[in-house]
């Protein structure tokens, strides 16, 4: 067991630095931060002073090295654009991406699991088929255009939700700000959290779909409805807990996928997570907080790739008894 | 008698109208106003950053010496009078408004301005190069600065506009007596605290979320209608406008050129519209033996009948009436109207004649035209890139291929630095409202701090001589003549392309009166509400 954590360890730090390379290396094709960080009358010698003082004209591999051992110090620099440190930053707007994300994935999972086990029992009903069109359209539209029409619709429109932004938000211990306990700030929260969550759910909800129609025809069911049954009992005692295993391990691996993806989600409604604050510094050339944002994102997935390896291990009987009897 | 009767009655009348007018704003317009634009200000202090949106915001909190009207003219804010000495013309005389008290109560002195012109003119302030030729500032009593400079420099006083005045004392308690340095690795007192004179206090600072300001009581101005801003960047150009649209916010300062006439159409909406001090232009090396994107023989930039042959073949409405919508002033010279040295011929242009351009590329031995490309920012200036694009079109009709390379506008920048352009677009704005301010940066030779924007490569001695002689000409009649002659010269060379002047559209709801500022520097004290 301790080996092979220490293994995976060891697997996720030469991904960890596998990104920082690749990023470094992307971030000399974004251009010079320092057009967008002086006025237009400053010399070409100043700028060429700036760029020296920032270590931008240091090879590649000592501004990587520099880098490195900064931020093994959890020191990432200060923001080129909005000068403030950018571990405080991120940590700032960590909260609402991960509000949003984690409200979109359980709205996800939810419809997702809920819609796919109607569809799957109600084959061929006019309401089935009108979810699995409507679903069609929300996956293939692209995430910026839903949340524009959504914005359109139930904004201008209807005036019913606030079209950007994060309402009204309150402070939880020092620096956690949620949006959750506030009105204003529930009602920000159900556009952007449809739209990022939309894909989601209909994945969910296929794959739902497809596993009980697999496992309604199998033989067990079959002996379950022969033992008297009732419905309720054979469709959600017996099928959807069957076809659950697979939905939860997609479900957790996608958490990754929404708090990377929230980008454009986030610039859409103005939210103010991590995601809009990458962004922004894309446009800018703001390297530290780009650097910081990509080594967070690449995190996320080294974290939760080693939990679902770890589960898998806890989880099947197979892996244990293989070992131990390796072992022996 | 009869005059002064008729002075006294309407006199009497404006009182009751004003006291109308009080009564009324009292009742409906105890306002707050939502302000939304596309980025927010980098940064609260009032030295780091010389960035439009930045002293947009700051200039609500703080204030400077003479502030920019409407109108491009000079107003004068904290400094009641200024002058060129007379015993010594390299000496600006500057005379403080007295009674002026910052927002933590402490009265304003010439030692503050002082403290904070010296703050600004040492680096690593972002405003260092506007105060270059600032020798020493002294304080002669209270309420008179001397600045020295030098030599003469009659135009300094234009470079004040947005130089902010902060407190000495506020400053030291703080540690930020020198502006923040992006390598210092910390994040300063003042990039998010504030201490000015202006007509409104900081309450809240959320960078990129919300700013919220509310009026100052104390300060020595009328009172403003606005009791309350709440500013709110939205970057999202559909959002800013739903936002707008669903009554959320009150005003967007960047409307996009496409949604313009849609708005006014809109009820309950109104679009405001106004010239901006921003040019846009093409220009191309004019010196080097051979462009490195070209396929022609030689440099066919330098040759004037090409040049000629391009202005000849720009159709400037078109550009117009398509990409912008309407949107733009077209005009043959990169100088907005209302800056120093701009004459109405400037704005005129010949329609295109594409026969005489093609003549003249035959004339140039070019007639079987060309290759080049075109490098060209497509996320800084109105529709950058479908500027460029309907270049293409237009070039193409002389022989001239144009691949056009359009990047963000931190690839683009470089290119005319770094002079690894051959064919590039531009937009430049007077801050100084005076034209020497364009030959500095775009036409003298690039040395030292002079055309450091001159991707053109162009060099020309006698010009440049002249271009310095303006910086210290204090006779502003002989200066003008020579403003002109310098022109003349220019655009006989046609070292730009020019396309036009942008326009500015602000929206806002319907009721709320609000000009558009020619530095895009909107001040909600200018409000007043219907």
């Amino acid at each position: 067991m301790l080996a092979f954590i220490l293994r995976r360890l060891v697997q996720s730090v030469i991904v960890m630095l596998t990104v920082a390379l690749v990023a470094f290396a992307l971030f000399r094709f974004v251009g010079d931060p320092i057009a967008s960080m002086v006025g237009q009358e400053t010399t070409l010698a100043e700028r060429a002073e700036i760029r020296q003082a920032l270590g931008l004209n240091d090879p590649f591999p000592v501004q990587f090295w520099t880098f490195l051992s900064r931020a093994v110090q959890g020191d990432f620099g200060i923001s080129y654009r909005l000068q403030q440190p950018v571990m405080e930053l991120i940590l700032s707007r960590l909260p609402a991406t991960l509000e949003l994300a984690l409200i979109s994935g359980i709205m996800a999972f939810l419809f997702g699991v809920g819609f796919g086990v109607y569809t799957a029992l109600r084959r061929g009903n006019w309401l089935s088929g009108s979810i699995m069109t409507v679903s069609l359209i929300g996956v293939s539209l692209p995430t910026f255009l839903i949340g524009v029409l959504l914005i359109w619709v139930f904004a201008v429109e209807l005036q019913w939700l606030p079209s950007f932004g994060r309402g009204e938000t309150v402070y939880i211990g020092d620096w956690w700000r949620t949006g959750l306990l506030t009105p204003s700030g529930r009602a920000s929260l159900i556009l952007p959290a449809i739209t990022l969550g939309l894909y989601q759910m209909t994945l969910i909800m296929r794959l739902v779909r497809a596993e009980m129609l697999e496992v309604l025809r199998t033989d067990y069911i079959k002996f379950a409805r022969a033992r008297g049954l009732s419905n309720r009992a054979v469709h959600f005692g017996h099928a959807l807990k069957n076809t659950l295993v697979p939905v939860i391990t997609i479900t957790g691996l996608q958490m990754g996928s929404i708090i990377a993806f929230s980008i454009i989600t986030e610039t859409v409604f103005q939210w103010p997570g991590v995601g809009a604050l990458f962004i922004n510094s894309v446009r800018f050339v703001d390297v530290p907080v780009m650097a910081a944002y990509l080594m967070l994102i690449a995190l996320v997935f080294v974290v939760i790739n080693l939990v679902v390896d770890l589960l898998y291990y806890a989880v099947d009987p197979r892996l244990r008894v293989d070992r131990a009897s390796a072992r022996s | 008698m009869n005059m002064l009767l008729t002075k006294a009655r309407s006199g009497l009348l404006m009182g009751v109208a004003a006291s109308a007018l009080v009564l009324t704003s009292v009742a409906a317009h105890s306002e707050t106003i939502r302000w939304a634009r596309v980025g927010d200000a980098l940064t609260l202090d009032p030295h780091s950053q010389n960035e439009g949106p930045t002293h947009t915001l700051n200039h609500h909190i703080y204030e400077t010496l003479v502030g920019r009207d409407i109108d491009g003219s000079l107003t004068a804010r904290l400094a009641t009078e200024w002058e060129i000495s007379e015993e010594d013309d390299s000496v600006w005389i500057f005379r403080i408004r007295e009674g002026v008290t910052f927002h933590d109560g402490t009265p304003m002195t010439a030692e503050d301005v002082v403290f904070s012109l010296d703050r600004a003119r040492t680096p690593p302030s972002g405003m260092a190069a506007l105060h270059a030729a600032v020798e020493d500032v002294t304080a002669e009593d209270d309420h008179t600065v001397h600045v020295r400079m030098s030599g003469p420099a009659p135009l300094y006083v234009q470079n004040l506009t947005n130089t902010f005045i902060m407190s000495k004392a506020w400053a030291e308690e703080n540690g930020v007596e020198v502006a923040p340095d992006f390598a210092a690795g910390e994040e300063a007192y003042s990039v998010r605290n504030t201490n000015g004179t202006g007509p409104y206090r900081l309450v809240e600072r959320d960078p990129e979320v919300r700013t919220v300001l509310e009026r100052f009581d104390d300060h020595w101005d009328d009172t403003p209608e606005v009791t309350e801003i709440i500013y709110t960047p939205i970057s999202e150009a559909a959002t800013r406008v739903a936002a707008l649209l669903s009554g959320e916010v009150d005003i967007v300062q960047d409307v996009p050129v496409q949604d313009i006439a849609r708005l006014e159409q809109t009820d309950g909406v109104i679009v405001s519209r106004g010239p901006e001090n921003r040019n846009i232009f093409f220009s191309y090396d004019m010196t080097s033996d051979s462009l490195a994107s070209s396929d022609a023989e030689g440099n066919p930039f330098a040759t004037p009948e090409v040049r000629e042959a391009m202005s000849l073949a720009i159709d400037r409405n078109a550009i117009r009436q398509v990409v912008m919508r309407g949107e733009s002033q077209p005009s043959a010279a990169p100088l907005p109207p209302f800056v120093n040295g701009w004459t109405e011929e400037m704005d005129a242009f010949s329609d295109p004649d594409l026969d005489r351009a093609r003549g003249l590329m035959e004339e140039a031995g070019y007639g079987d035209g060309f290759t080049v490309q075109l490098d060209c920012p497509n996320d800084r200036y109105l529709n950058d890139e479908a500027i460029c694009q309907a270049l293409v079109g237009m070039m193409a009709q002389i022989g001239i291929t144009v691949d056009l390379n359009s990047q963000t506008r931190s690839l683009h920048f470089p290119l005319i630095e770094n002079w690894e352009t051959d064919f590039y677009l531009l937009g430049w704005g007077v801050p100084t409202f005076d034209s020497q301010y364009v030959f500095d940066f775009l036409v003298h030779t690039r040395e030292g701090s002079y055309g450091s924007f001159n991707g053109s490569r162009y060099s020309n001695p006698e010009l440049d001589e002249k271009i310095q002689a303006l910086a210290t000409m204090t006779e502003l009649e002989e200066r003008d003549a020579l403003i002109a002659e310098i022109w003349e010269e220019v655009m006989e060379e046609h070292i730009f392309l020019n396309v036009h002047n942008q326009v500015l559209a602000y929206a806002m709801r319907d009721g709320i009166n609000l000009d558009v500022h020619p530095e895009n520097q909107p001040h909600m004290t200018t409000i007043t509400f219907d």
